[in-house]
């Protein structure tokens, strides 16, 4: 599977990393709901850096759509809420019709 | 849903959303590859801008510094001129520019980070629009309705999630460098007003003020009191350092034998008892 991380791109990532990624992600989702800053970050954190190590750069000549995204690393969890919130991305940074 | 999920369905709905829009892919190919190409320039420009925002947060760490190393300056000569007073008047200035520089050290830290990540992010940038521009041609060129549509979709898709991530990178970088310049301009005009140097009195730097005033008629005498300082201060050590020889002699042997003191004492103190 592909993850991007948001400001460093994306990751061929190993299926047999999938089931903790889940977990992790699941926990990030609480965090958000539960407004728990201390564990957004420590989850985040933990998300970007099983990402980093444990999958591939994908090759800049490759276009291709991430299967999950994760937010920056040094996204707050305001930040995360706030683009969970409104569902999209500002328009003029697409490059879109 | 998680957190991951929703975030790449939100990028990948704006693409959906374009696509569907689209009445000759072909014709569109070529507008997405002209706002790839500003949205590169607006890459470089948010580059540029942070790496500006930098040099000025240097420029103004180095002018801290200097007035923190002068203010240190002034601390020590007070004390050597026995005027405590105006070397703790110094050292309260000191202190507060040390805070400041350590904010500004924090911000620096920042927009370095952010300028080096941008710049990676450029240049991906650039590889993928380069791709995407070879990919379009290619998809022109053979371009027959059902087998174009794929792979137009394909391409598109992954530039754009590129262009959406990119995007939101360059906003964060612009508002971050747009709240560290207010707080820099703030610095500029504390700099530029001469208040770090009234900050103790109410006169342009009191305290250098009055060190020249004291002149170098006091500085024999204080360099006098500074060595009967260092004389008195010496002999306590010495006795300490009898003690302590025959503490070992007498006991608990050589364990503290390697400090300088009790090395060149300890023989005679064990031949002495």
């Amino acid at each position: 599977m592909i993850v991007r991380i948001l400001g460093e791109g994306q990751f061929q990532v190993n299926d047999d990393m999938a089931a903790k990624l889940t977990a992790l992600d699941g926990e990030l989702d609480a965090a958000v709901q539960k407004e728990d800053d201390a564990t957004f970050r420590t989850v985040l954190d933990a998300l970007v850096r099983l990402v980093r190590g444990s999958g591939a750069p994908v090759p800049d000549d490759q276009l291709v759509t991430a299967d999950f995204i994760l937010p920056f690393s040094d996204a707050t969890l305001a930040e995360v809420r706030q683009l969970l919130a409104e569902g999209k991305i500002s328009g003029d940074s697409l490059g879109m019709p | 849903m998680s957190v991951m999920k929703r975030v790449s369905l939100i990028f990948r709905a704006k693409a959906n959303k374009a696509l569907d829009r689209m009445e000759d892919p072909r014709e569109t190919l070529d507008y997405s590859y002209q706002q790839q190409v500003e949205m590169l320039t607006r890459v470089r420009r948010g580059v540029a801008d942070v790496a500006t925002s930098r040099k000025r947060v240097e420029l103004q760490m180095n002018q801290l510094q200097k007035e923190s190393d002068r203010r240190d300056t002034q601390a020590r000569d007070a004390l050597a001129k026995g005027r405590e007073d105006l070397a703790r008047a110094a050292l309260q200035t000191k202190a507060s520019l040390q805070g400041q520089l350590n904010d500004l050290q924090g911000q620096y830290s920042q927009l370095q980070e952010q300028e080096e990540k941008l710049t990676v992010a450029s240049q991906r940038l650039q590889a993928r629009v380069d791709a995407f521009r070879t990919r379009k041609e290619t998809i022109k060129a053979t371009y027959t309705a059902a087998e174009a549509q794929t792979r137009i979709n394909e391409a598109f898709s992954g530039i754009s999630e590129e262009m959406g991530d990119v995007g939101l990178a360059i906003q964060r970088a612009e508002d971050k460098t747009a709240q560290m310049q207010a707080r820099a301009g703030a610095i500029d005009e504390l700099l530029a007003s001469g208040a770090l140097e009234d900050h103790v009195g109410g006169t342009q730097d009191y305290i250098q003020a009055e060190l020249d005033r004291i002149g170098t008629g006091s500085d024999i005498d204080s360099e006098l009191d500074r060595m009967k300082g260092e004389l008195a201060s010496n002999a306590p050590r010495q006795i300490e350092a009898n003690a302590n020889g025959e503490a070992n002699a007498n006991g608990e042997g050589s364990a503290q034998g390697a400090t300088e003191p009790s090395a060149t004492e300890q023989p005679q103190a064990g031949e002495g008892s």
